[in-house]
């Protein structure tokens, strides 16, 4: 019964998400400088006369009022339509699909860094306050936290592409190669450097509120008591401290997935990694307006199913959650 | 409660410390099995700047406890009575420094010692159910006390033993009522067969049924040969199963009297102090004491209760009075009879 609510009214918070983002994104779009016929025609523009670009108007509904053409975009959208991408000439849904399966190769693999790295070096800061390793990883932390993505991949991308040639200066598989011929190695050796500046720059965040987490769990009265019953040093962290700290730095994790996705575009761009996230510069730039609109509304979701994990999480394994509410 | 953490954390200065000076051995009574004294408690403070100061909560405390005997440290809240249950255990911040001599059976109860007694000999019942883990099952948390291999068993039988069904064992602290979890903390604290217990404010806002089983639990444990201190604000509970009540004031002990001298008008009591927190209760005059009891930070030159108190001379601002024996009790007052 409570978790079918529970399901229900995420449901419907998504749901009213998705209307807000699309109408905002309709407003924003429609008001934004982007000519969608001008856009469309593209470099045939000296051979199409003006009565075809009105005849082009007509037919995709743009003399119609806005509202009307908002239904129709929608109406279109919730029948799973997103329509064409004018720049990749594809349904849009088929290029996010491919794009989003590159991404979440990249995401997937600095999510996992991040995370580990990230946890592990907040329980050490934690563990050793105020001494040297403390104050070095607190160090690291802010100033990555200060650390714009694009700017340390081009900083990698200088010393370990340019200056050292160990790795590839940029794309997703190696230039003149037959698609059907790239080996998973070599995938592999296009991920790293745009996946290692995306963890680089993730960890900090988990780091930071890990290490936070263990200080506030060493100082409570239950450490208290726990040492005045004889327990100590690291036994009485596995016990007491990685119980407390590891549901809040999991659903930390989890609602990370928007700086990921915002991470990405920028590492992406850098890297000209063929990813969602240059597409979505990409869209931007040559006005390719379905194509931005169905990232818009997939990356909502995508970061909105982050959260909602989290969230899952935090609620099964949490027993003041998961037995408080079979229990009220 | 932690209300120290704040303060920020300078070099580590606690250990060693009780070492100093107990090449001799104490003149401990064989029969105390705790003893404490000229115990102080200090925690470094910056000020403005890199200025660094002392800050002493509790300084030149004595008190004693007995096998078998209740002793009750009765004092009014911020007074540092937590810290004097800390002290023992050995369980202050890193920042605190501690001087006097504790000795625990007769021997100086050394950093070493306290690590090694602390959970078995020595223990203590906290507050509230804040003490225990959250995220842990209780009866887990029980036997995470208990270091001989068959702790499971021991634990099922101290739950049987504290009235706690099976059922309970299972349960997150969140989900004991206040009854139980005094029950889960007491059983916890008796867990490793402890000699000398301490039980910091153990009836806090209870229930008066609730506050009565805890108390009856303390007196079971006395008459079963263990020595127990009791801090609290309650001097009602005290005076319902304490020996002997020591009465805590700015940071320091004023009085040590046997309980029968809490009576009438207090005549037999012998710190000004005292018979004014007797005569302060309800069922006696119900009149409060005027002034505030002076912070750490503001300790008056002499007495610690001179500026409230109404046999003041000008010698009591002079010197902190020593604590001497009177009458069968102790009391650091140079007027008292």
């Amino acid at each position: 019964m409570n978790s079918a609510k529970y399901v229900f009214g995420k449901t419907l918070r998504m749901i009213s998400l998705l209307i807000a983002l699309c109408i905002v994104s309709f407003i924003l779009v429609k008001n934004s400088p982007i000519d969608p016929v001008q856009a469309y025609i593209g470099a045939d523009m000296m051979r199409v006369s003006e009565e075809q670009r009105e005849q082009i108007a007509e037919n995709w509904g743009l003399d119609k009022p806005p509202v009307e053409q908002f239904f129709n975009w929608a109406g279109a959208i919730v029948k799973g339509d997103f329509g064409s991408s004018m720049i990749y000439r594809e349904p849009v849904i088929d290029v996010i699909g491919k794009r989003f399966a590159a991404s979440l190769a990249l995401m997937g693999v600095a999510w996992v860094l991040s995370g580990i790295f990230g946890f592990i070096m907040g329980i050490v800061a934690g563990m050793n306050q105020g001494k040297l390793i403390d104050r070095a990883i607190k160090w690291y932390c802010l100033t990555l936290a200060a650390t714009p993505t694009f700017w340390l991949g081009l900083i990698l991308l200088m010393i370990f592409s340019v200056g050292l040639g160990w790795f590839p200066i940029g794309l997703g598989v190696p230039v003149g190669v037959l698609s059907e011929n790239v080996t998973l190695s070599e995938k592999l050796y296009h991920l790293i450097l745009p996946a290692l500046t995306l963890s680089i720059v993730g960890v900090a965040n988990i780091a930071l509120h890990t290490r936070q987490k263990l200080l506030d769990v060493l100082a409570s009265d239950y450490v208290l008591f726990a040492r005045a019953n004889g327990e100590s040093g690291f036994g009485l962290v596995w016990k007491h401290g990685l119980r407390n700290i590891s549901l809040p730095a999991v659903t930390l994790q989890f609602a990370s997935f928007s700086e990921l996705f915002g991470g990405s575009v920028l590492a992406e761009q850098v890297f000209s990694y063929p990813g969602l996230g240059q597409a979505t510069v990409q869209a931007g730039l040559r006005g390719d307006v379905p194509l931005l609109l169905g990232i818009v509304l997939i990356s909502a979701v995508f970061v909105f199913t982050g959260n909602l994990i989290g969230d899952i999480i935090c609620s099964v394994v949490d027993p003041r959650i998961k037995e408080g509410r079979s229990s009220v | 409660m932690n209300s120290y953490n704040n303060i920020k954390n300078t070099q580590n200065n606690q250990p060693g410390y009780l070492d100093k000076g107990l090449s001799q051995p104490l003149s401990a009574p064989k029969d105390e099995l705790l003893l404490v004294e000229d115990l102080s408690v200090a925690f470094v403070q910056y000020q403005k700047g890199l200025k660094q100061r002392n800050l002493e909560v509790i300084c030149d405390l004595d008190v004693s406890v007995k096998s078998g005997e209740i002793v009750a440290v009765v004092g009014s809240s911020g007074s540092g009575k937590s810290l004097l249950a800390h002290a023992i255990l050995g369980i202050l911040p890193s920042n605190a420094k501690v001087s006097g001599t504790i000795s625990y059976n007769g021997e100086a109860l050394t950093v070493e010692r306290q690590k090694l007694l602390r959970g078995n000999q020595i223990s203590l019942i906290p507050q509230s159910v804040n003490y225990l883990d959250p995220l842990m099952r209780v009866g887990q948390q029980v036997q995470n006390t208990i270091k001989t291999k068959d702790a499971k068993a021991v634990q099922e039988q101290l739950f049987k033993r504290y009235h706690l069904s099976e059922a309970a064992g299972v349960l997150y602290p969140f989900q004991l009522s206040g009854g139980m979890a005094r029950r889960v903390l007491v059983a916890t604290a008796v867990s490793g067969g402890a000699r000398l217990i301490i039980a910091d404010e153990p009836t806090p806002g209870l229930h008066p049924e609730v506050v009565a089983e805890t108390l009856s639990h303390l007196k079971e444990l006395a008459s079963q040969g263990c020595g127990v201190m009791m801090i609290t604000h309650d001097i009602e509970a005290a005076m319902k199963i304490a020996d002997r009540i020591a009465v805590f004031y700015a940071g320091t002990t004023l009085e040590l009297a046997p309980i029968e001298d809490f009576k009438d008008r207090g005549e037999a009591l012998r710190h000004p102090y005292t018979k004014a927190l007797w005569m302060a209760l309800p069922e006696n005059d119900f009149k409060p004491i005027p002034g505030f009891q002076p912070t750490p930070a503001d300790l008056p030159s002499g007495c610690l209760f001179e500026p409230r108190c109404q046999l003041r001379t000008a010698e009591c601002s002079a010197d902190r009075p020593e604590m001497r024996d009177l009458r069968g009790g102790k009391v650091r007052c140079i007027h008292a009879t």
